[in-house]
C-alpha cells in the first residue's frame, strides 16, 4: 500500500476551493475557451452583417441588437455571478468566492458601459433620442454606478479578506437592482421595448434574426468566462505576491 | 460590405465602441496577468 492509496481523494468542491488546484485545472481551459470565443465571434459577425435581413420596421439598425443584447445580458449576468460569489464568501467562506467577486466587478462595469453606449446608438435613430430617463435606462445606469462603487471599494482596503466581507454585503444589497432592470419594462411605461427573446410564449423574432443574436450571445458569454478565469488567476497570483512580500519584509526586520 | 442604409454611422459607432471596449478589456486583463507573473518571477516563486 502506498501513501497515495491512503490519502483521501479531493472532492470537486475542494478542488474548486483550493487556489493551487484552481490554477492547475484552469490552465487547461484558457486556450480552448479563447478558440471557442473567437470562432463564435467570427461566425456571429458574419451572420450579423452578411446573413441576416434588415428589420421591416427598424431597417438595418436592428444589427445593433447583436452587440446590444449580449452586453446588456452580461451586465446583469455578471452581477448575478458576483451575488452568488458574495453568498459563497459570507455563507460558505469559500476561498475562491471573493477572488471571483473581485475579478468580475471591472468586467461587469465594462459590459454595462457597452450596453448603455450601444443602447444609446440604437435609441437615436429609432426613438429620436440618445437618452431618456426611463426605468430600464436609469436602472442600468445605477447598475454601472454600483459596479464602479464596488471596484473603488476593493481598492480602498489593504486587507483583501476584510474587504471581501464588506463588499459581499454591499453586493447583495445592490442585487435588488437586477430584478428592477429586468422587470422595469413591465412595471413602468418606458421607451424601451418589452422582452422579445426570453418570454414564456417563446421569442417574437424570426429565426433569421435569432441565429446571429444567439451566436453573439454565446460569443460574449464565453468571452466573459475566459476573461473572468484569467482575471481570477491573476488575483490568486497577486495574493501569493502579497504573502511572499510580507514574508520577505518579516525576514528583513528579524 | 453590405449597405447599412441611412443610419450606418450609428451602426458603425456601436460596433466600433464595443470592439474597442473588448480590445481594451483583453489588453488590460493580459497586462495585469503579465505583471503579476513578472513580480512572482522577481520574488523567486516557481509555481507562478
Amino acid at each position: 500500500m502506498t501513501i497515495d492509496d491512503t490519502t483521501p481523494k479531493m472532492r470537486w468542491w475542494d478542488r474548486l476551493a483550493h487556489p493551487g488546484q484552481f490554477m492547475i485545472w484552469t490552465a487547461y481551459l484558457i486556450w480552448p475557451l479563447v478558440i471557442l470565443t473567437g470562432l463564435l465571434m467570427v461566425l456571429g459577425l458574419y451572420y450579423a452583417f452578411f446573413n441576416s435581413p434588415a428589420d421591416y420596421q427598424m431597417g438595418d439598425t436592428v444589427r445593433i441588437m447583436y452587440v446590444h443584447v449580449p452586453t446588456a445580458w452580461l451586465s446583469q449576468f455578471v452581477y448575478g455571478a458576483m451575488a452568488v460569489s458574495a453568498l459563497g464568501t459570507l455563507v460558505w467562506r469559500h476561498p475562491m468566492a471573493d477572488v471571483s467577486m473581485k475579478a468580475a466587478a471591472p468586467l461587469g462595469a465594462a459590459f454595462t458601459a457597452m450596453a448603455l453606449f450601444t443602447g444609446s446608438m440604437w435609441g437615436r435613430p429609432t426613438w429620436g433620442t440618445f437618452w431618456e430617463w426611463d426605468g430600464r435606462m436609469t436602472s442600468t445606469l445605477i447598475l454601472l454606478f454600483i459596479y464602479l462603487g464596488i471596484v473603488a471599494l476593493w481598492r480602498a482596503f489593504d486587507d483583501q479578506l476584510r474587504a471581501a466581507r464588506v463588499i459581499a454585503i454591499f453586493t447583495l444589497v445592490g442585487a435588488v437592482n437586477v430584478p428592477i432592470i429586468k422587470f422595469s419594462v413591465d412595471w413602468w411605461s418606458t421607451l424601451h421595448q418589452p422582452a422579445s427573446v426570453f418570454r414564456p410564449d417563446g421569442p417574437t423574432m424570426p429565426g433569421s434574426l435569432l441565429t446571429p443574436l444567439f451566436l453573439m450571445f454565446f460569443a460574449f458569454t464565453f468571452l466573459f468566462v475566459t476573461l473572468q478565469l484569467v482575471a481570477m488567476r491573476t488575483e490568486v497570483r497577486r495574493r501569493r505576491i502579497a504573502t511572499l512580500e510580507r514574508k520577505a519584509a518579516q525576514g528583513a526586520s528579524a | 460590405m453590405i449597405e447599412l442604409g441611412q443610419h450606418a454611422t450609428f451602426i458603425a459607432a456601436a460596433y466600433i465602441g464595443v470592439f474597442a471596449g473588448i480590445a481594451g478589456l483583453i489588453l488590460w486583463t493580459l497586462f495585469q496577468s503579465r505583471r503579476a507573473v513578472a513580480r512572482l518571477d522577481e520574488l523567486g516563486d516557481k509555481r507562478r
